[in-house]
């Protein structure tokens, strides 16, 4: 069903300013940036929107972050590709702003430019022993099971101990904890990629810790996700019932959010449930731990340089105001054995080159969407044509959906300051672009290409009983996109 | 026929992402009277915990996919949140959750 037939309640955004093209360039084709091309096509008939990826794939987190057992997550694809094969939109992948082109020419080169390319790095904790082997951040090892290029070579020690910790409670640490303990027939049948089957076949994790600095209240996890992995057949859950007492300020966090009461709720359930059953020495177990915040890493001398342990101090709660709990430390400690930790502690964005930056936020500052020109300085001050969208704006927060809005609020942005007249005269859009990549012989992945590689994955899961078989490196991608 | 389907169908831009999968909260619509609201079925677990998640969440918010088309539902007005768009409309006010 056609979405783009032209309706008077979109035709007053009409620009009636300027009788050439509107030309915009999106840099990242993850929700973030096919949400803002979907509204900027809707709002502008006039506007002609280049989407570039340092990918050869589109999707961003869509397709590199979800995890393979939320095929229903990615059913979102479907939108973002009738965007992408818009006539007006046109999606350029293997394109690297900072190593291909500079923002500089893409701002010389288009009217408006949304910065759309996400949190490709990770916080750190900044602690002793965090660079042992066998550390890894939650990104690095979802990108690896869902075949990001990057990291299909990562090889994570899967096979040294029966126990892995996971630092951090949110969706992300629930889906690598799924990973590591779904039996591996039921991820067979999903997009996993091939050589994270083949290794979690072999794996000898069998136990998962999920250590949250605070308590159950404040576990940044979502309802959804803590009811499928309660629900998952032959897994222990384990949770202490002494860290279940509320305080009162968790009780006033829980009345000024539904999401926090139903979570707390559904985690007294699982630790009453998990008290009454015994555990079989066949069972995989998910442990939740609260109050623990890691001090070190440990590791054994015969195997140096290899995490071994986590060194753990105990925290209690303190109301820092309005609503707000913070974990403290209490002095005491104790260690917890394992031979894998994942750090699913928040992802961080990657600033580049000529592109105010705002180093403790991690995000680059903006009002409404608009770059804001000097980090520390005024508000008032933004970069002309210049906008974001997404977790780049935002911080590394929030779900698909949440990009809906975000993008809503930049397209307004965007569309007052052409009203205003920011774009008057002519640019070279798509041309300039075109010839640009020409002149630097970058081998851009354009639609039709991902098409190619789209058919391929699908042709070669459908001979394993997999909706794809993921090509997972830059060569088989870009030979399969020619 | 759902909200959501009757959305596109008389092309309404209201999102449906994870198209009617209880996967996402892109179909949210705000019921403008309680009085219809209070018609509804109540929610299941899966849409409360989408809708725990939904931008401009309110008392009387539902999933547009969830919500099904009835008789006894002629003359519901439903509101769509919007980040930039004044939600008041007749003078209404929904009430935040």
């Amino acid at each position: 069903m056609s979405r783009y037939l032209a309706r008077p309640l979109v035709s007053r955004y009409l620009s009636s300013v300027s009788s050439h093209p509107l030309h915009v360039c999106i840099v990242g084709s993850g929700p973030a940036g096919f949400y803002t091309a979907d509204k900027i096509l809707k709002a502008h008939e006039g506007a002609r929107i280049d989407i570039i990826d340092r990918l050869p794939t589109p999707f961003g987190l869509v397709r590199s972050g979800v995890a393979p057992d939320h095929p229903e997550t990615k059913i979102a694809i479907n939108q973002f590709s009738r965007v992408a094969q818009h006539e007006r939109c046109s999606f350029y992948g293997n394109v690297k702003l900072g190593s291909d082109l500079l923002l500089s020419e893409l701002r010389d080169l288009y009217h408006v430019v949304v910065l759309a390319y996400g949190a490709e790095s990770d916080k750190d904790l900044g602690i002793p022993g965090e660079s042992l082997s066998g550390i890894y951040s939650a990104r690095e090892f979802v990108w690896w099971y869902n075949g990001h290029p990057d990291y299909s070579s990562l090889k994570p020690y899967l096979k040294r101990s029966d126990t892995a910790v996971i630092l951090g409670q949110g969706n992300v640490a629930l889906d690598v904890a799924r990973i590591l303990l779904r039996p591996t027939t039921e991820l067979a049948s999903t997009d996993i990629a091939r050589h994270a089957l083949s290794a979690l076949e072999e794996s000898s994790i069998r136990k998962v810790y999920l250590i949250g600095r605070r308590g159950p209240v404040q576990a940044a996890l979502t309802a959804k996700e803590l009811r499928e992995v309660v629900g998952i057949k032959n897994l222990h859950i384990r949770i202490k019932e002494t860290d279940l007492s509320v305080t009162p300020a968790d009780e006033e966090e829980m009345k000024n959010s539904r999401a926090r009461k139903r979570i707390y709720e559904l985690l007294s359930k699982a630790a009453a449930a998990a008290g009454t059953s015994e555990a079989d020495p066949d069972q995989r177990e998910l442990h939740f731990v609260f109050f623990r915040q890691p001090d070190r890493f440990l590791e054994l001398d015969e195997r140096m340089g290899h995490v071994s342990g986590v060194n753990l101090e105990k925290t209690i709660l303190e109301s820092v105001g309005s609503g707000k709990q913070i974990a403290v430390g209490t002095g005491e400690f104790e260690d917890l054995n394992c031979s894998m930790v994942l750090k699913a502690i928040g992802y961080k964005s990657v600033p580049i080159n000529g592109l105010p930056f705002d180093h403790k936020k991690g995000v680059v500052p903006n009002v409404k969407g608009r770059v804001v020109s000097h980090p520390l300085g005024s508000l008032s001050q933004t970069e002309p044509g210049l906008y974001v969208c997404g977790w780049l704006k935002r911080g590394p927060v929030g779900i698909i959906a949440t990009n809906l809005y975000c993008a809503e609020e930049t397209v307004e942005s965007i569309r007052e300051d052409i009203e205003e007249g920011v774009c008057k005269s002519a640019k070279a859009g798509s041309k300039g672009l075109i010839e640009l990549l020409e002149k630097r012989e970058v081998k851009k992945v354009e639609y039709s290409g991902w098409e190619k590689i789209d058919a391929k994955e699908k042709q070669m899961g459908s001979e394993r009983n997999k909706p794809r078989e993921k090509l997972v490196t830059w060569d088989d991608l870009l030979a399969a996109a020619n | 026929m759902s909200v959501l389907e009757a959305a596109h169908e008389n092309d309404i831009d209201l999102e449906g992402a994870c198209e009617a999968s209880l996967a996402c909260s892109t179909c949210h619509v705000i019921v403008m009277d309680t009085e219809y609201y209070n018609k509804l079925e109540e929610p299941t677990d899966e849409e409360n915990d989408m809708l725990d998640l939904a931008f401009g969440l309110t008392e009387t918010s539902r999933l547009g996919c969830q919500v099904i088309a009835r008789p006894e539902l002629d003359g519901v007005r439903l509101a769509i949140p919007s980040a930039s768009r004044n939600f008041a409309v007749d003078g209404f006010v929904p009430k935040p959750h």
